[in-house]
C-alpha cells in the first residue's frame, strides 16, 4: 500500500511555515506584573506569517522575551488552551474590541485597524498578570441561577425526557455558552467586583465575604441565558422558581439596561436579548404570582 | 467506614464523571485542573459518543459487537474484559447524559438521532451538533458545580499536580501540587489519587490537542514508577485544518454526514473544485474500501491519505499536503442542524465557507491510545467486578488512571466516538473501587506529615533551581518546537527503525540540553515561563519511551505503520495459487500474532530512560483474526482463516474448553 518514504516531513509543514521576508507585526500589551500592581504599556515585534493569529503572536514574543527596543523582558502572561474557539480561555481586548484571540486573525487586524495590534486585559475582572484576569465571579453566577438539571443521582434511571427537534434547536445555541465573558465585559451594568484578603481573615471568612461582594453585582446576561435555558427544560424547569427567585434578588434581572452590547459581541452569536426578554417576561409573572400566593 | 478524601487530577470528562459519582456516593473530593474545568480539552470532541441504541439493535447490532468492532479497530491489542464492561455500559451511559440534560439532535419524533462513524457499520453515534464533547462536559461540568455548593467538592483551578507521594511501602498518600497564580506549594492528602490529565498531543508540537495536553502529570507519576502502556500508538486523526499554532480538528462526523474525500485526478489541477467533474475526480476511499467507504478506521484513513499525496504526488497543493473533505453536495439546512460547530470552525479559521467550497485537509496527530498501565479484575460473565480495588489501579497502590491517560480501551487504534465513552465510563466505574479505597488505605495508613513536607521541600528545589537557571543558552520554546517536528517526522504515520533509532538518540541530546535551559521569567507570580519549561523537561521521558516502544515493536498494527514489516496483500490470480498464498498468509499472521499480540510496557529508569517488556493480552472473549479492510485478497485470506479458526473452536468444544464466539 504505502511506500516507504522520506517525505514524513511534510506533516510536520503546516500552513504558516513560510516566513514572509522581513515583514513583522507590531503589538503594544498593556501590562500589569502582579494583582493589584501599576499597569504599563510594553511594544513588541515578532516576524510576520500568514495566517498568523493572536494566539501564534503572543507565543512568538513568549519565545523571543525581548521588547521592541530590544530589552530582555518577561514573557507576557495569557489564557489559552484550546484555540478553536471552544474553551472560553483567551478573551482579552483586542484593538479595543472584546473576543477571542486565537480567532482573531493577523491579517483581518491590520487590514481593519491598521499596523500595530493593541492588546489589553479585560477591564471588568481583577488582573492578575498582564493579560490574564479572575473570571471566578462569572462561574459564581452559574451557581447563583442554579444552571443544572437537578437529578437524583447518576444511576441508570432510562432515558431523559422525550423533546421535539424544535426545542432542542432552541437549547442548542444556549448550551454553547463557552463562559468565554464577552457579554460581560461589553455590559455597561456589569462593573469591576474586586475583593482583596483582609490582614487576619481566614480563607474561609474571605470566600464568604468575596461571594456576598459577587452577589451584590450584575450577575451578567450568561447567566440569565443559562437560566432559560434550564427552564425550557422538562426537568430542570422542576426548580424553575428557584432560578427566578435568584434572578429577582439584588444583582438579578432588572438591572439589565438593554444596552444589548452583549448579543453584540458574543462569539457564539447566541441570543442574549432574547434570553433576557424571556427571562424578563417570566420574573414579572413570577412576581405577580408570589403577591397573589401570599 | 472512615469520611474517605479522593484527590481527582484533571477536571475532563473523566475527572468530573469520577467527581460527580463520588461526591454522591458520600466521598469528598478535591479536584485539581491546570485550567477551569469547564475549559477542558474535553470541548474540542466533535462527533458524537457510541453505544448500541433501540435502532441499531433491531438491525442486529448488540454490545458484543461493539465490543468487536473495537477490538478489531484496535488491532486486538487491548485486553477484553474492560471494552466488554464498556459497551454494556454504552446505553445506560448515553440514557444519564440525556437525563442531564446534554442536548442531543433529535428525530422527529423526538428521540435521541444517531449518526454512522468509522469503523462500523451501525449507525451507534448520538450526538449534540458537532460539539458533542462541549456538551458532555458542560452537563458533568454543572452537576460537579452542583456538588460544590453543597460541599462534597473543592476545586482546585489553575493548579498544576507535581507528583505523587509514595510511603516507604510504595504505597501512594496523596500528591504536590503548585498554585499557578502565586506558585505555591501544597500537599494534598488522599486515600487515593485519580490522575484524569488526558493525551500527550503538545510532544508533537503542535496537534489536534489543547495546550494543557503535555502530558506532564502522567510522565510525572511514570518518572515516580507508574507503568506505561503501549505508548508508540498515537492516533493520527485523518481530517484536520493546518494552521500556525494548532492543527484544528474537522470531526469525522463530516464523513459520517456524507462528506467525501477525493482528489483531482490531474496533479495539481488549478480548476475550481466544484467545476472539476466527476469524471476527472478520484474519490480513493471509495475506490479502495468499497464497504466503509469515507469511513474506514481512522488509521488507515490517514495512510491513505498521506500515501495519496505523498507517493501518488496528487496532493491538491503543490507545496502543502492536503485532499479535499467535500460537503457541497449536502443541503446547507442540514448541514448547519448536525455539523454548524465545526463548519463555523472552518469558515473562522479558513476564511472559506465548506457549504460551498470543498474544504482543504491534512492527517494531524490527535490522540494517545497508550497511557498510564492499569489493571482490571475480570468477572465471570467476561466483564470487569465492579468495585474491585483493581479496576483503573496502576501498579502504585493508590494510584489509578481514568480517560486518555490510561492505556485500556483502544489498542492499537481507537475508534471515532469512543473516546467519550471510554473518558465517562471509566470516570464513573472507578468510583465505587475508590469508595473502597479509604478502608484499605486506612488500615495502613498513618502519619504521613515528614513524608509531605519533604517532597515539598524537593519540589520547592526544583523549582528554585529552575529559576536561579537563566545563563543558560537554550530556550524552552524552540527546544519544544525542535521536539515536536522531530516527533512529527519520525513517530506518526509511518515509522522506520533507522528513523526511529536516531531520533531516540536525538530526543537523549535534547533531553541534556533542556538541563541548559534559561528560563525569562524569574518572578514567583503566574510564572507561565517556569510552568512550560518544567512541562517540556517531563516531555523527554514520554517522547523516548514512545520511540523506543516504536523502535522495538517490528510490525504493523493499527496505528503502527512500519512498511518494512507490512503483509502485502496476495498476487496470484488463480484460485489455486490464491489459496495457498493465502494460507502463508495466515501462517504468518499466526506468527506475528504469538510474537507481537502483546502490551507493550515501559517501566522509567535512569535519566527517564525507558525500559521495556512484554506483557500478554486476554483476548478470552473474541479470538484475534486478521484485520482486512480492504487488501487485495482479503476474501481468500477470510476464507482459509474461518476455516481455522472451526477447526480451533472444535478442537476446543472437544476438550471441553469454552471458546469465545467472534461475529
Amino acid at each position: 500500500m504505502i511506500k516507504a518514504v522520506d517525505s514524513a516531513a511534510d506533516l510536520v509543514r503546516g500552513a504558516a511555515d513560510h516566513a514572509s521576508d522581513g515583514a513583522v507585526v507590531r503589538v503594544r500589551v498593556l501590562r500589569q506584573d502582579v494583582a493589584g500592581g501599576e499597569s504599563y504599556w510594553e511594544r513588541f515585534e515578532v516576524p510576520y506569517e500568514p495566517n498568523m493569529n493572536v494566539i501564534s503572536v503572543l507565543q512568538k514574543i513568549a519565545a523571543q522575551a525581548r521588547s521592541q527596543d530590544g530589552r530582555k523582558v518577561a514573557p507576557v502572561a495569557w489564557d489559552c488552551n484550546c484555540l478553536e474557539e471552544v474553551c472560553g480561555s483567551c478573551t482579552m481586548l483586542i484593538n479595543g474590541r472584546t473576543r477571542m484571540a486565537c480567532s482573531a486573525l493577523v491579517d483581518r487586524l491590520q487590514a481593519e485597524d491598521g499596523d500595530e495590534i493593541e492588546l489589553r486585559p479585560m477591564s471588568k475582572f481583577p488582573v492578575v498578570r498582564d493579560l490574564v484576569v479572575d473570571r471566578r465571579r462569572l462561574f459564581r453566577g452559574l451557581e447563583k441561577v442554579k444552571a443544572w438539571v437537578p437529578v437524583e443521582g447518576s444511576y441508570d434511571l432510562g432515558p431523559g425526557p422525550r423533546i421535539s427537534p424544535e426545542e432542542q434547536e432552541d437549547a442548542y445555541p444556549l448550551s454553547e455558552c463557552m463562559s468565554c465573558g464577552c457579554c460581560l465585559e461589553a455590559c455597561p451594568q456589569y462593573t469591576k467586583v474586586e475583593a482583596v484578603r483582609r490582614d487576619g481573615e481566614s480563607e474561609a471568612e474571605f470566600e464568604k465575604r468575596r461571594k456576598a461582594a459577587f452577589d451584590s453585582g450584575f450577575v451578567g446576561a450568561h447567566a440569565i441565558s443559562q437560566a432559560v435555558l434550564f427552564n425550557a427544560h422538562p426537568t430542570g424547569r422542576m426548580i424553575a422558581d428557584e432560578r427566578m427567585e435568584a434572578l429577582t434578588r439584588q444583582g438579578g434581572i432588572q438591572m439589565c439596561g438593554n444596552a444589548q452590547n452583549c448579543v453584540a459581541v458574543c462569539p457564539k452569536r447566541i441570543p442574549l436579548t432574547r434570553s433576557i426578554a424571556r427571562a424578563g417576561r417570566a420574573a414579572t409573572v413570577w412576581a405577580l404570582k408570589r403577591l397573589f400566593d401570599r | 467506614m472512615a469520611q474517605s478524601r479522593v484527590l481527582v487530577v484533571g477536571g475532563g470528562l473523566a475527572g468530573l464523571a469520577a467527581t460527580m459519582r463520588l461526591a454522591e456516593l458520600g466521598v469528598n473530593v478535591d479536584l485539581v485542573s491546570l485550567v477551569p474545568v469547564k475549559r477542558s480539552h474535553s470541548v474540542c470532541a466533535q462527533g458524537g459518543i457510541n453505544s448500541v441504541n433501540a435502532l441499531t439493535r433491531q438491525q442486529g447490532d448488540s454490545e458484543w459487537k461493539h465490543l468487536d468492532d473495537t477490538v478489531y479497530g484496535g488491532d486486538f491489542l487491548q485486553h477484553q474484559p474492560p471494552v466488554k464492561e464498556m459497551a454494556d455500559w454504552g446505553p445506560k451511559i448515553i440514557d444519564l447524559m440525556d437525563r442531564l440534560g446534554v442536548p442531543f439532535n433529535r428525530t422527529s419524533e423526538g428521540f435521541r438521532d444517531q449518526r454512522r462513524f468509522g469503523g462500523t457499520l451501525y449507525k451507534r453515534t448520538a450526538f449534540a451538533g458537532a460539539t458533542t464533547g462541549q456538551q458532555l462536559l458542560y452537563a458533568l461540568d454543572e452537576q460537579v458545580r452542583r456538588w460544590e455548593v453543597e460541599g462534597k467538592v473543592k476545586k482546585w483551578e489553575f493548579w498544576d499536580f507535581l507528583g505523587p507521594v509514595l510511603d516507604d511501602s510504595g504505597r501512594c498518600r496523596g500528591a504536590v501540587c503548585q498554585d499557578l497564580v502565586t506558585m505555591q506549594f501544597k500537599a494534598f492528602p488522599a486515600d487515593a489519587v485519580v490522575l484524569a490529565t488526558g493525551g500527550n498531543g503538545l510532544i508533537y508540537g503542535r496537534s489536534t490537542m489543547s495546550m494543557v495536553c503535555t502530558g506532564s502529570a502522567v510522565s510525572r507519576a511514570y518518572q515516580a514508577g507508574a507503568w506505561y502502556g503501549n505508548g508508540e500508538f498515537i492516533q493520527v486523526h485523518p481530517t484536520a485544518i493546518p494552521g500556525a499554532d494548532k492543527l484544528r480538528l474537522m470531526s469525522e462526523s463530516a464523513r459520517g454526514e456524507g462528506g467525501r474525500v477525493w482528489v483531482p485526478r490531474k496533479p495539481q489541477d488549478q480548476r475550481d473544485p466544484r467545476s472539476i467533474p466527476e469524471a476527472e475526480r478520484c474519490y480513493f476511499l471509495e475506490e479502495r474500501y468499497p464497504k466503509y467507504g469515507n469511513l474506514v478506521p481512522r488509521d488507515i484513513a490517514t495512510r491513505e491519505i498521506f500515501d495519496i499525496c505523498t507517493t501518488d504526488g496528487l496532493s491538491v497543493e503543490k507545496d502543502r499536503l492536503c485532499v479535499y473533505l467535500d460537503l457541497t453536495h449536502i443541503p446547507k439546512e442540514t448541514l448547519d442542524r448536525k455539523l454548524g460547530g465545526i463548519l463555523e470552525i472552518y469558515e473562522k479559521f479558513q476564511g472559506v465557507d465548506p457549504r460551498v467550497t470543498p474544504m482543504k485537509i491534512f492527517p494531524a496527530v490527535h490522540y494517545s491510545m497508550g497511557g498510564l498501565w492499569v489493571d482490571y479484575e475480570k468477572s465471570a460473565t467476561g466483564g470487569l467486578v465492579e468495585g474491585s480495588l483493581r479496576n483503573q489501579q496502576t501498579n502504585v497502590p493508590g494510584l489509578y488512571a481514568i480517560g486518555e491517560c490510561d492505556y485500556q480501551y483502544h489498542g492499537a487504534n481507537r475508534l471515532g466516538a469512543n473516546s467519550l465513552l471510554s473518558c465517562i465510563f471509566s470516570g464513573l466505574f472507578v468510583a465505587p473501587t475508590l469508595v473502597n479505597v479509604g478502608d484499605a488505605a486506612a488500615t495502613s495508613g498513618g502519619d504521613h506529615v515528614r513524608l509531605f513536607d519533604a517532597e515539598i521541600r524537593r519540589h520547592e528545589e526544583r523549582h528554585r533551581e529552575l529559576l536561579a537557571r537563566t545563563a543558560g543558552d537554550e530556550n524552552p520554546y524552540t527546544l519544544h518546537q525542535e521536539l515536536g517536528n522531530l516527533m512529527t517526522r519520525v513517530a506518526t504515520v509511518v515509522r522506520r527503525n533507522d528513523q526511529l533509532a536516531a531520533a531516540y538518540d536525538e530526543v537523549c541530546r535534547m533531553a541534556e540540553r533542556w538541563k541548559r535551559c534559561a528560563v525569562s521569567d524569574t518572578g514567583n507570580w503566574t510564572n507561565q515561563n517556569v510552568v512550560f519549561t518544567k512541562a517540556l523537561g517531563d516531555m523527554f521521558p514520554i517522547a523516548k519511551l514512545i520511540l523506543k516502544g516504536a523502535l522495538l515493536r517490528d510490525e504493523c498494527r493499527g496505528a503502527h505503520f512500519k512498511p518494512a514489516f507490512s503483509m502485502p496483500g496476495l498476487t496470484a490470480t488463480d484460485p489455486e495459487g490464491k489459496r495457498r498464498e493465502a494460507e502463508q498468509w495466515c501462517d504468518a499472521f499466526e506468527a506475528n500474532t504469538r510474537k507481537w499480540l502483546k502490551s507493550t510496557i515501559a517501566t522509567c529508569g535512569p535519566n527517564g530512560n525507558p525500559e521495556i517488556s512484554y506483557q500478554d493480552i486476554d483476548t478470552s472473549l473474541i479470538p484475534p483474526r486478521p484485520r482486512l479492510y480492504g487488501l487485495v485478497g482479503g476474501d481468500a485470506i477470510e476464507e482459509a482463516w474461518r476455516e481455522r479458526a472451526a477447526k480451533v473452536a472444535g478442537e476446543a468444544m472437544a476438550k471441553g474448553k469454552t471458546v469465545g464466539v467472534g461475529a
